[in-house]
């Protein structure tokens, strides 16, 4: 079981009603496609990707960047038990979408500098600690059911 | 991984002549934000005093740390070459292991999107990583 601080519930909750949802789930996918290029495997359907330009604004990413915020906020609703929470969608990736679990950290990553752009000063040491071990919970818990 | 295009040094050049002046601050930040998420890092600077936000050692040394960023913009069409004597230093004598230098620079990315807003766009973002990495593949050179 994760054993969340107080701050670290706070920070976190406070992270989400801070951020513009359709804005930070384009902007990170974006990153992540633009920044590893290797990631563009997964989207395939996705038609023009060629560069930045057309990645950002591609309205399927913008789609999709949606679909992502939705699947955090499902963790960020169950924070006590996102591994349960979960399991659906950790066989989804490894079972149906066959996504090498490594990438799941190249979007974390991406998804803290945005947050990080969004909150400015207010994203301070101790706030990314909490979102980063966040993200690290969610991301082991779409680890959880490959095998 | 792959080597730095025209394109990624020019970004470089152009992004690094804009943030230079707050170096030293973005340094000092990155090394606060890298031994707060990942202690683990502490391990290195045992010898330090104090290790708190806006302390001496910690200023001091995320000074030091973006001077060595600074000269390898300088040398960037020659990082192994240019960066010999850091990289002697970090596998001789600092014995870092280089994990730490993607964490580092992580770090480094997340204060410039904090501090530089609207400059750190993505292609600006993609420049900045392929040129950390490669910094840290030339400081590993020399560890065996």
């Amino acid at each position: 079981m994760v054993k969340w601080s107080d701050f670290e519930r706070a920070a976190i909750q406070d992270i989400f009603s801070k951020i513009d949802y359709d804005v930070v789930g384009s902007a990170a996918l974006s990153r992540c496609l633009i920044v590893y290029p290797w990631t563009q495997r997964y989207f395939g359907s996705f038609g023009n990707l060629y560069n930045a330009a057309a990645i950002t604004s591609n309205p399927k990413v913008a789609a999709h960047g949606k679909v992502i915020m939705a699947g955090l906020e499902k963790a960020l609703k169950n924070m006590d038990d996102i591994k349960t929470t979960y399991k659906d969608l950790s066989v989804l990736h490894s079972e149906k979408l066959q996504v090498d679990p490594d990438n799941f950290n190249l979007l974390g990553d991406c998804l803290t500098i945005v947050v990080a752009g969004q909150l400015g000063a207010a994203f301070t040491p101790e706030v990314q600690g909490a979102f980063q071990k966040f993200l690290a919970v969610v991301v082991a818990s779409l680890r959880k059911q490959y095998h | 991984m792959t080597s730095l295009t025209a394109k990624d040094k020019d970004t470089v050049k152009a992004f690094w002549g804009k943030i230079s002046p707050k170096a030293a601050a973005i340094g000092a930040d990155a090394l606060v934000r890298m031994l707060s998420v990942y202690p683990q890092t502490k391990t290195y600077f045992s010898h330090w005093k104090d290790m708190s936000p806006g302390s001496a050692p910690v200023k001091k040394h995320g000074a030091t740390v973006m001077a060595g960023v600074a000269d390898a913009v300088a040398k960037i069409d020659d990082l192994t070459a240019g960066l010999l004597n850091l990289s002697e230093l970090h596998a001789f004598k600092l014995r870092v292991d280089p994990a730490n230098f993607k964490i580092l620079a992580h770090n480094i990315l997340v204060v410039l999107a904090i501090s530089f807003p609207k400059d750190f766009t993505p292609e600006v973002h993609v420049a900045m990583d392929k040129f950390l990495a490669a910094v840290a593949l030339a400081l590993s050179e020399k560890y065996r």
